[in-house]
């Protein structure tokens, strides 16, 4: 589904991403770890062009995305839920029309069947009563799982996730990985950088690490900690388990 | 002379309270339109000068609003006055208060621009990325997403702007316009009293101010309580 051919990534001189290689197929769920600053965040905001790579090649369903023009890029985003690490819901807009913002200014869905689709997410992730609460009203869990939902509005065919419970207090990691887990269990295609190896180990269908801009090792979850091969993953794992 | 016969003297002798009226129109005039023109210009190079900041596009519509920035905010309004009347409408036969209002509209309009500008930068740049992560394209994000928020961010300041406007106007009886100020002044040449023609001028304009920053309390207020929910 998603195709990363020798995608490099550099600001300004500092080469984050080095010539990265790497596959996502459809129904997979692939999560990435490794320590910060290692160019994990950066991969998953390439490959819906959030960052536009410095050279290398990203195809998506077969088409070159990399060479597209800033408007068709839209259109591929559109297709490509994003998650990020601070929620970034429009705080001047209730839950509601945080949800059916895109979906109803991009012409895909009339107000009343976007309404009736944000009704249906928000009972799907938990909060039915919150349509007309604000953003500033909910908690960080809340937000997160709001922030998914929005995500789902547009019907995408992948979601990525950015370190999405890394700025949540620990009692609430574990709704946001929960509902992670069922969007999982409907077949969603993910793509996931986090640093829940418990989620790593139970959802993923494939591991990758990542370290100094390049992917060092992948495999199943179990072979991935149960037998690391590359020593700086055998570091890595031995300070985070 | 006491102050009764002083006050029938400069103000109910021949109408003369109607030169302080006719100002205090035509300075409320001068005042909203340029607030008009301020406004639509501001946000235009504000928008400019955050597109190019933030995605480094509009390079050149960018050199242009910081020179105009720079000329603006770098010269005293009385001299941008004095050139766009006597040398840029030098040969035209116009209104001078049409030359007022666009004088002090383009001037008034560099300060809303930075004022909309730190508005626009001071929304986090998550926002964007989230209106752009969904599939809207920038013109939407900003439109629907960082606008809105940027305005409600910086709305008492551009109340503030215009109230500094409104006392900046003071300057037009440079061109002979029979401004509120200009008004006081011909009372003061007719009657030879500086003290109550100018004290009037002075309280009248005091007495909008108040207004007007009550009503930018009011709205702060109101701004704030919306926050709190």
């Amino acid at each position: 589904m998603i195709d990363v051919k020798g995608l490099t990534k550099k600001f300004d001189k500092n080469v984050v991403l080095r010539k990265i290689d790497a596959k996502i197929e459809k129904g997979e769920k692939v999560v990435i770890i490794g320590p910060s600053g290692s160019g994990k965040s950066t991969f998953l905001r390439c490959l819906n062009l959030m960052e536009r790579p410095t050279a290398g090649k990203i195809f998506f369903d077969g088409q070159e995305i990399t060479a597209l023009k800033e408007r068709e890029i839209d259109g591929i985003r559109r297709r490509m839920g994003m998650v990020f690490q601070h929620f970034n819901l429009f705080p001047h807009l209730t839950i509601q029309r945080n949800i059916t913002l895109a979906p109803v200014k991009l012409g895909i869905m009339t107000q009343e069947a976007a309404d009736k689709k944000a009704a249906e997410l928000l009972r799907r992730v938990g909060l039915p009563d919150k349509a007309n609460a604000y953003p500033s009203q909910l908690s960080g869990g809340q937000k997160q799982r709001i922030a998914i939902a929005r995500a789902l509005a547009m019907n995408p065919e992948v979601m990525l996730f950015d370190e999405p419970t890394s700025a949540l207090d620990p009692e609430m990691v574990g709704e946001v990985l929960q509902l992670m887990k069922q969007l999982a269990d409907d077949g969603m295609t993910m793509v996931v950088v986090t640093h829940e190896m418990g989620f790593a180990k139970e959802v993923a269908s494939r591991v990758l690490f990542m370290a100094d801009g390049q992917i060092l090792e992948e495999n199943s979850p179990r072979q991935f900690f149960g037998n690391p091969k590359n020593p700086r993953l055998k570091e890595f794992l031995s300070k985070v388990l | 002379m006491d102050f009764s016969e002083s006050f029938r003297q400069n103000f109910i002798q021949d109408d003369r309270w109607k030169y302080l009226a006719n100002g205090l129109r035509t300075t409320l005039i001068i005042t909203v339109f340029a607030v008009i023109i301020g406004l639509f210009l501001g946000f235009i190079v504000a928008i400019i000068r955050a597109t190019y900041l933030r995605t480094k596009k509009m390079l050149i519509p960018d050199l242009f609003c910081r020179l105009y920035l720079t000329v603006i905010r770098g010269t005293p309004v009385v001299v941008q006055l004095l050139i766009i009347y006597f040398v840029i409408f030098g040969s035209v036969n116009i209104s001078k208060t049409v030359v007022a209002i666009f004088a002090f509209g383009i001037n008034s309009g560099a300060y809303v621009a930075e004022i909309v500008r730190g508005g626009i930068m001071s929304i986090d740049v998550g926002q964007l990325e989230a209106g752009r992560s969904l599939g809207l394209n920038y013109r939407q994000t900003m439109v629907h997403i960082i606008m809105p928020q940027a305005v409600k961010n910086v709305l008492p300041a551009l109340c503030n702007e215009c109230i500094v406007l409104l006392k900046e106007t003071s300057v037009a009886g440079y061109i002979a316009i029979d401004d509120l100020t200009r008004g006081g002044d011909i009372i003061r040449g007719i009657t030879f009293a500086p003290f109550l023609p100018l004290i009037a001028v002075a309280l009248i304009y005091l007495f909008v101010v108040i207004l007007l920053t009550k009503l930018v309390g009011v709205l702060e207020r109101r701004l704030a309580a919306n926050d709190r929910r």
